[in-house]
Order: structure tokens, then sequence, then C-alpha cells
């Protein structure tokens, strides 16, 4: 226990410095600064996971924002949904989509939700995100940087 | 009339409390944290959400939600946070756990309303640390009514604050100590509960709400709000009573009153939020061990009463 | 005018038990049901005049042989008759539609079994009172037997009853007939004179209470109680389990307060003790019990259980202190509150076994949408039975609690021992009794049908649904205006009632108020204020129907919901070493390989541990005594002459010796 104190107290605020914001307003602006998310992983490589994973971590601290990563749809008000949509997680997707209280915002993260990235094609894949339910922020990348998932996050919440 | 500051307080208080709980949590952890506001503007956003009816549920599911906010209510009201003047008839201290209870109750039938398991798996945890918390509370209640002889929270915290040094007394330690574990568990608070927790095979609290959304849940979450202030206040006015008026003080007196409360309260959210840093949930299975405890020292608070009166 | 009417309740029922013997089938059901409404009500009329101060004593010396019968009401029993009296117009009214089909003789003992419940707090000798105990007993066997021919686990139960209420019987006759012979009078009023050696005393408490306790479901002699109650028909479960068990209160307290006039303290300890175990065991066998009616039996086991506390609590502080009226007047409230509630819920529960053919809990649900009038009035009488407010058993543990708190300073050491525990007890079985009735309601009301029965339900007939609903008013009268029947309550004992007030209840002597109308107000008014305020901010987007979350995945079947048995599960791991439950795991491996399984077969069970522990080691004791004495019988005529002849002689030879 004095170990833990110590080392808190040693290792003070680990949080990043706010960075500027390139754009302003917000896309929810109903929403007014706070965003539940619900994570959905449509058959992903997992790369997106960790990532989202550093973005909520205490270096990037996307909960400074107001927005926080919930267990329930129904607590929700937008998803973040990963790599493309496999066949088996189509139906699945469409039903969280329905599950979320209106207003709700889908956030595609990373080249596969936004577009199938290299699984364009496969066999396997029943599309990109926009392809099952309406998307309304994209973050490219693959991996996306905590950066551009934090970035992506305040045009949410606005702050 | 302080019965409706009290409410206006904690109506207000109780979401700025968790916030400040969540901010403090946030800097021992080395983040930024999302400011004490944060609690208020997801209750705001919350209200302004749909509202929804899963498939099979009925006005047990609807009416949970209100029965809840409305039991926690009625708590901020009967309990003796800036005065002890109280709501005769209502501030008895088993009228104020059989309230908060059944707050409880009304929840986890909502729960069970659904059909899921992960709803009738919460209900029935949350029921059995319910049943296993009851002994505690009461044993404790036992103790303190001794000295005051009654009931009463208004009873026992005037005595208390008349005769401070009592509150050194083992009597008051003991108990102290096993009101600390209950208002945990029944707040579902760390090591009981893990109020942030994103498993469902692991929570309690949090399972009996995964279908509530928008206002049902706004109301939720801000009942669980007041419970936990009206219970640390609770414990601030019978274990600290300083600076509570008494019946009849002037409007300068209460507005002190108001602001010493919170305070206390505040130091014990910071408290209790820096020992869950510290700490990680229990087994399940090992909850029982700790309320077991819990009761053991209760029990010794009354023998104390007799014993060393 | 108390005489008139308690005699008219009697009549009442017997004229009903003649004219159920010769209406014709279709008429019966209803003319048994309102006669035995009829007769109830009058016994209500008749004990609420007692306790308002009509006294009334009857000598009737040619109805019995030797004895003759000699009645009188007081008070203590005037509580009963009323209490009696008003779970026979809720079961009345009940069978009317309920009955319909029951045989003859069934239909026309239910009458008698009500006179005879009237008649046994209204005895004013020991022959009196066992009179009516036997007639009460063995018209409750016949009810408790009434569908034996279509379960086997009927004929059982009966069994069990007929025995253990029959050793009770023995108990209670050798206790009231030693005493008797050392009053030199068997009439009430001689008993009270009496003065015994504190050793005969003791022998009179004892026997008399383990009698009493047997029919009060009190642990180590409940166990006909769990069996019994479930078997019976529903309305025969309310009256046996609301106004039949009292009796046995009754008996504890008319012998021990009454006629022995009070006793040692060890003698309350002991029943302050049992009262806490049976409380304890019973609410924690109720709570991972998945048979509804033996849910209720077993909290009924519980709730008798506190009244005990109540009683010896009672007992303990010595009559004519304030502590001694308050705990007193807790025990009855909470007889009468046990009634109300444990009516209301034993008749739901009948009606949802006629609707569903079930009372297993793991096989229901969804009797909400199906069942809607049946649901709220189940949830009424849970929420009254988990002593939650605004339910009327909240009152009365209050009030128990009230008067264990304030006994600390005074009482003594074995007091300040054995209050802080009886806390502990009451408290932990108040909420093991929230933990039951939430199982009760929200697995076999709530969510959706587990099985077959439960989605074909349909609501009950209005007849049925009147009596549950005459319950429910009494529950509801109880919880919000306690204060109309606690100066009825208080008249049983001498000097100052234990609690005043109107609007908030007042403990006299010591300090407590409690305003159970204000605590449902001040609810009912926050509601109200929540649903205004979010009318108001909340921006009015209509509420939406959706699927249930189901992660996604394909739809919820009712096997995913949690049963009774699930929901149980944390408490029974919990109370393992008190419950001591058998699971059985019977794994069949396909007959290639041994690791490749078939079928796995899984068996849990839940028994009485005090059922197995101490009854079953007696019980083959018994067995092995009657098999070995098969040997002395072996059907040879010579041996049976032998037999004869030895026991001639052995005769002949002590009467030689005695001359």
């Amino acid at each position: 226990m004095a170990g833990l104190w110590r080392k808190i107290r040693n290792t003070g605020r680990v949080a990043e410095p706010t960075p500027e914001r390139t754009e302003t307003g917000s896309k929810a602006p109903e929403l007014g600064g706070s965003v539940q998310i619900r994570h959905v992983d449509a058959g992903s490589c997992n790369g997106c996971e960790v990532e989202i994973a550093s973005a909520f971590g205490p270096v990037y601290d996307a909960e400074r924002y107001g927005a926080r990563l919930v267990a329930s749809p129904r607590h929700a008000d937008a998803l973040i949904v990963t790599g493309p949509v496999t066949r088996n997680m189509e139906v699945a997707l469409r039903r969280t989509y329905e599950a979320v209280p209106e207003p709700r915002m889908v956030v595609a993260l990373g080249d596969c939700a936004r577009n199938c990235g290299v699984f364009a094609g496969a066999y396997g894949v029943a599309g990109a995100v926009a392809d099952v339910v309406p998307v309304d922020v994209e973050v490219p990348g693959c991996p996306p940087r905590p950066e551009a998932i934090v970035e992506a996050l305040r045009g949410l919440t606005g702050r | 009339m302080t019965p409706l500051l009290q409410v206006i307080l904690v109506v207000l208080g109780a979401p700025l409390l968790v916030g400040m709980m969540r901010q403090v949590r946030a800097r021992l952890e080395g983040r930024a944290g999302a400011g004490v506001l944060q609690p208020w503007r997801d209750l705001r956003k919350l209200v302004r959400k749909q509202p929804i009816t899963p498939d099979g549920t009925g006005w047990v599911f609807r009416m949970a939600p209100l029965v809840l906010a409305a039991t926690a209510l009625v708590a901020a009201a009967a309990v003796p946070l800036v005065s002890t003047e109280s709501m005769a008839g209502v501030s008895d201290l088993f009228a104020v756990v059989a309230l908060l209870a059944l707050g409880s109750v009304t929840l986890a039938l909502g729960g069970l309303d659904t059909g899921t398991a992960f709803g009738g798996m919460g209900a029935s945890r949350e029921m059995t640390v319910l049943a296993l918390v009851e002994p505690t509370i009461l044993v404790s209640v036992f103790a303190l009514s001794v000295r005051a002889d009654s009931t009463d929270l208004g009873a026992i915290v005037g005595y208390t604050a008349e005769q401070p040094l009592t509150v050194v007394s083992p009597v008051s330690l003991l108990a102290a100590a096993a009101l600390a574990i209950v208002t945990i568990a029944e707040t579902g608070r760390i090591p009981v509960d893990n109020p942030a927790t994103h498993l469902e095979l692991t929570m309690i609290h949090e399972a009996m709400i995964l279908e509530y959304a928008g206002p049902d849940l706004a109301l939720i979450e801000w009942a669980s709000a007041a419970r936990l202030s009206v219970l640390l206040g609770l414990l601030a006015s019978l274990f600290a009573p300083w600076g509570i008026v008494t019946a009849g003080a002037g409007v300068v007196a209460v507005l002190v009153a108001m602001v010493v409360l919170v305070v206390k309260v505040a130091v014990l959210g910071a408290l209790l939020a820096a020992g869950e840093v510290f700490m990680a949930k229990l087994r399940l299975f090992r909850i029982p061990e700790l309320l077991a405890g819990s009761f053991v020292m209760a029990l010794l608070a009354v023998a104390a009463s007799f014993f060393l009166a | 005018m108390t005489g008139s009417l308690f005699v008219a309740a009697l009549a009442v029922c017997v004229v009903t038990t003649v004219a159920a013997l010769v209406v014709p089938s279709w008429l019966r059901s209803a003319v048994t049901g309102w006669g035995t409404a009829g007769g109830g009500a009058l016994g209500v009329a008749a004990g609420a005049s007692t306790l308002a101060g009509g006294r009334w004593a009857a000598w009737l010396p040619e109805v019995l042989p030797l004895a003759g019968v000699r009645l009188s009401l007081d008070p203590l029993g005037g509580v009963f008759v009323a209490v009696t009296g008003g779970v026979a117009v809720c079961a009345g009214i009940y069978a009317v539609g309920y009955a319909r089909e029951s045989g003859r003789v069934v239909q026309a003992t239910l009458p008698l079994f009500v006179a005879s419940m009237l008649l046994v707090p209204a005895a004013a000798t020991v022959s009196t009172l066992l009179v009516g105990w036997e007639l009460m007993a063995l018209t409750s066997l016949l009810l408790v037997l009434a569908e034996h021919a279509h379960r086997a686990e009927v004929g059982r139960a009966g069994l069990w009853y007929a025995v253990m209420t029959h050793l009770g019987f023995v108990a209670i006759l050798a206790g009231l007939a030693f005493f008797a012979a050392g009053a030199g009078g068997e009439a009430f009023d001689q008993l009270r004179g009496a003065t015994l050696s504190p050793a005969a005393r003791n022998v009179v408490f004892l026997a008399t209470l383990a009698g009493f306790a047997s029919k009060a479901g009190i642990v180590p002699l409940h166990v006909w109680l769990p069996r019994a109650h479930p078997e019976a028909p529903s309305h025969v479960s309310a009256l046996m389990s609301a106004a039949m068990v009292n009796l046995g209160v009754y008996g504890i307290a008319r012998v021990g307060l009454d006629l022995l006039g009070g006793g040692p303290q060890w003698w309350w300890l002991v029943v302050l003790g049992v009262g806490a175990l049976s409380a304890l065991f019973g609410i924690l066998q109720a709570a991972v019990s998945t048979d509804l009616k033996r849910l209720l039996g077993y909290s009924t086991t519980e709730n008798m259980g506190l009244v005990l506390v109540g009683v010896g609590a009672a007992g303990f502080f010595g009559p004519g202190s304030a502590l001694a009226a308050l705990a007193l007047t807790a025990a009855v409230l909470h007889v009468v509150n046990h009634a109300g509630f444990k009516t209301l819920l034993f008749l739901s529960a009948g009606s949802v076994l006629r609707a569903t053919g079930t009372r297993d809990l793991d096989a229901l649900g969804g009797l909400r949408s199906r069942m809607p009038y049946t649901t709220v009035l189940f949830a009424i009488g849970a929420l009254c039975a988990s002593a939650l407010p605004p339910g009327n058993g909240f009152v009365s543990e209050w009030l128990l609690l009230q008067s264990l708190i304030h006994a600390l300073p005074s009482s003594g050491v074995a007091g300040a021992i054995t209050m802080p525990l009886a806390v502990g007890v009451i408290a932990l079985s108040a909420g093991l009794a929230v933990a039951t009735f939430v199982k009760a309601f929200g697995v076999g009301f709530l969510a959706r049908p587990r099985g077959s029965g439960a989605e074909s339900a349909t609501e009950s007939p209005p007849s049925m649904l009147a009596g549950m609903g005459t319950a429910a008013a009494c529950c509801a009268l109880l919880a919000l205006a306690p204060a109309a029947v606690l100066p009825g309550l208080s008249a049983i004992l001498p000097g100052a009632p234990a609690v005043s007030g109107q609007v908030a209840l007042r403990l006299n002597g010591v300090l407590g108020t409690i305003s159970p109308v204000l605590i449902a107000g001040s609810l009912v008014l926050a509601v109200a204020a929540l649903l205004a305020v979010l009318r108001l901010i909340s921006t009015r987007r209509v509420r939406r129907a959706a699927r249930l979350w189901d992660c996604g995945a394909g739809p919820m079947s009712a096997r995913m919901e949690y049963t009774a048995t699930s929901f149980a599960e944390p408490l029974q791991r919990v109370f393992d070493d008190v419950l001591a439950p058998e699971s059985d795991v019977d794994v069949t491996p396909v007959r290639e390989s041994a690791y490749l399984v078939e079928r796995v077969r899984f068996q849990a069970r839940i028994p009485d541990r005090i059922e197995h522990r101490l009854y079953e080691p007696v019980l083959a004791g018994l067995k092995a005594v009657g098999r070995s004495a098969r040997v002395l019988a072996n059907g040879s005529v010579h041996r049976y002459l032998a037999y004869g002849f030895y026991a001639l002689t052995g005769a002949l030879i002590v009467l030689a010796v005695l001359r």
C-alpha cells in the first residue's frame, strides 16, 4: 500500500496536455458534452482495439473530454465499430445499432471499418460498416493513432 | 423546512459528489479526469434521449426507476444532514434502512422483469448482499441507539452533538467501522462491486440496469448518486455531528451547517475514492466474509455499549 | 351481544356443514363458500366486540358427557377469534370459485374446520380446549387429504401431519392433565389460582410448549408444515397457515402468560430461542425453495418464529413492564399482519396453481400480462411479507425491534447477550425474507413464461379475485392505519396501551415514533414530483419498443432466463454449511470411448436438514424395531399357543409372589 502510494506520488500526472482541436464545434450538440460509447468489434484484427484501449488509457485520457465506454448499447450514444463487417457479425451489428436510443451516432474506426481495407472482397466479409448501418464519423488509419481517435471523439463531445 | 433544504442539497449535490470521486480517482491514476460536472452533463443528456421499453417488460420495469428515486428522495428528507430537526415518524433509522432496501428491491424486480440472464443475475446478487448487510446495519443501530435511548436519527445525532466525547468511545468506533463497510456494500463500491466495470459476469448493480435507457437510466444514475450521498452524509452526521443545527436555528447557522455538510461528505467521498484505487474488487463469495466481519464489529459495539457503560 | 355473535358464528358454520351435505353439487361450493365467509364475518364481529370490552361466558353441561363445555371470551382469545374469522371470510369467498371441483365431504368439512378454530380460543376448560383442538386436527387432516387420489405426495404429507399433530396433542394433553390434577379442577379459573411446585410448573410449561409449538410449526417440530401446507387445497392452506398455526401461539401465551402467570426467565429465553431459530431456519429454507407453496409454508415457520420472539421477550421482561406490553403488542400485531398477508399469498398461489397447474417457480413466469390482477395482489402480499414499508409486516417488525432494542439497559447480562443476537436474527431473517419474496414475485410472475402451463394461463374467476382482494384490503388497512386495530390489541394486557397515536404511532414508556401513512404518503408524493420534473425537463421523445438486448445474437428464449434455483444459488452457497444441499452428477459415456460423454444428468436437492438429521434416524430405528418384532410372529399356531401359555404362567407367578 505504501509502495503504491509512493508510486502514485512519484509518477504524478501522466496525461498529456490537451492538444488544440483542428476544427471546433460538435457533431452532436444535443449530447451536450457527454458521449457514452459502446464498442463493437465487427471482425477486427484487434489492432484498432489496442489503439482504443490506449486512447482511453491514462496518457491520452479520452474520458476527460466527456467520452466514456459503457457496457450496454442502451446506455450508449455512439457505437465505435472496428473491422470489416463479417457475415457473422452483420445482423449483430444491425441489432446493436437498433438497441441504441436516439439520438445515436456511429463511428467507423480504422480503414477496415471504412472500406474493408485489406479484407475487401474476402468471402467472409459482408461489407464496410456504412453498408450495414449509417456512419456519422470515420477515422482513417490502420490502425488509427490514439490521437486521431481522441480527435474524433472530441468532435462528438465538442470539448 | 430543513428537510426540504436537504432534499435540494442532495438533488443538486449528489451528481457532483460522484463527479468529484471520479476526479479523485482519475488524478490518483495519473489521468486528467472529465471534471466534477461530468455526471450532470451525463444526466442532462440522458433526459433528452429516447426512452425504450424492451419487448416483454411491463409496469414493474417502468415503475422501478421512479420508486428507486423516490425512496432516495424520502431518505434525503428524513436523515438529519443539516439539522437534527427531522421528519417525525419517518426519520427512524429502521424506516430509512427499510426505505433504501425498498429501492433496491424495486430495481431488482426491474432487472428480473426483463427476463435476461444478466438482469436475473444482478438481481440475485443484489438481494444476497442486501440480506447479508441487514443484520450489520440493525445491530450497529442498536449500539448507537442505546446511548440516546431512541432509534430516531435526529435524537441519536443530537445526543452525539451534545456529548462530543462519545465519538471516540469504542462503541462509536466499532459501529462506525461496521456502518462504513455496509455503506460500501449498499452503494455498490469497491471492494463489493465495481461501478465502472464493463464485464457483465462481475457486475452486481450494473447488471440489473443493462436494459434501461434515456430518462429511466437518468433516474437510476441519479438515485445511485443520491443514495451514496445520503449514506455518506448519515455516516458524517452519526460520527462527526459537528456543525449540525438543532431545531429553530437561524438562517446563518443553517447556511453554515450546509457548508459543513458539503465539506464532510466531500472528504468522506474523497477518502472512499482514494481507497478504491488501492483495492481490487473481492470475489463474490468472499463478500459474505467481509460482511460477517462487519457484523461481528457491530455485535462488539453493542457489547461495549452495555459492558463499558 | 358478544356471546350471541359468537354462537351465531358457530351456528352458521355448523348449518353450512349440514347444508353442504344435502344441496346439489352445482350449488355446493357457493353454499359452503358463502356460509364459511358468513361464519367468519360473525367471528370477526364477535372478536371485535370482545376487544371493545364485551365479555361472555357460557356453560353447556349437556353437550359433552362428564365435563360439559365451558366457553368464555376474553381479549386474548378475542384476537384469535377475530383473526380466524377474517381469514375464513377471505378463504370462504375464494372457495366459491376455487373449490367447485372438490368432493362433498371435503367441502362440508371446511366450515367445521373454521368452527373448531373459533372454538379453541374460546375454550375455558382443559377438556373443551382439547376437544376443540382434536376436532381442529381431524378436520384439517381431512382437508389436507382432499386431493390424495390425484397425487401420491398428499398421502405422505397427511401421514406426517397426522403423526406430528397427534404427538403434539399428547404433549398438550399430558401437560394440561398434570396441571389440572395439581390444581384440583380443569376450569381455567381454577388453574389460574393453582399453586404448583416450581418443578411441576416447569413440566407443565415445557410439555404444553412442545405441543403448541408443533402446531405453530416451530423448529424442530415444523416438519409437517412444509409438507402439509403445499399439498392441501390453497384456501385450506390459507386457513391453516394464517389461522391454525396462530393457535399454537395462543396456547403458549394462554398457558405460559395467563394460566401459569409468567415464570422464570429461562422459560422465556427458551421460547425466544426457538422462535429465533425458527425464524432463521424457516426463511433460509424458503429462500432456497422452488415450490411456491412450500416457500410460503416455510415463511409461516419464519413468521411464527418472529411472533414467538415477541412472546418470549414479553415473558422475559415480566408482566407489568412497559417493554413487555410493547413486545406482546408487537407479537400479536404480527400475528394479525401475518394472517393478512399469508392469506393473500396462499390464495394468490392457489390462483396461479389453478391457472398453470404447477407450483414450481422454475416453470412459472410471465403471469404479469396473463393474470394481471393476481400479479398485483401477490405483489401486495409479497411487499407485506418482506417487511418493507409501506407494507404491514414492517409495522409489527418495527415494534418488535423497538421492544428488543430498548431492553438493553434494564435487562441484565442475560438480556445484554440475548437482545443483540435476537436483533441480528430478526434483521437477517428480514433480509432473507426480502430476497425470498423478490424471488417468488420476480421469478414467478415477471418476465416470460418458462413452461407451457404458465404460457396458457388465464385470469381466475371474480369470486377468487374477490377473496384475494378482501385479504389485500385488510393488508392495506393494517399497513396504513395500524392505529385502527392497536387499541383493541392492547386490551389483552391490563394497564396503559403500549402504543398510542393515530397518524404517527408513539410508543409509551420508551422513545419511538413511526408513521406508516407519512412514509407511504411521502413516497407517493416523491414519485409524483419525479414524474412532473421528468415531464418538464425531458425532451418528449416518443417511447419506443425494442428487442431485448441479446448481445446481438439470436432471440432470447425463456430457457435463458434466471430461474428460482439460479436466483437462490448465491444464498445457497453462502449458507452451504447450514443447508447442506445434495447434488448428484451422473455422466454416461458413449459406448466407444470413456472420454466422450453421451449424457450428463445433474440433480440437486436441498433437503430439510432437521428432518434429515433428527427424524430420519428415529424413523429408521422404529422401522428396525418393527421388523425385528416380525420374528415373533412367524405364523406358527404352536408358537402363538406357547405365547399364551407363557403369558398365563407369568401372570400367575406374579400374582402368587404379590399375594
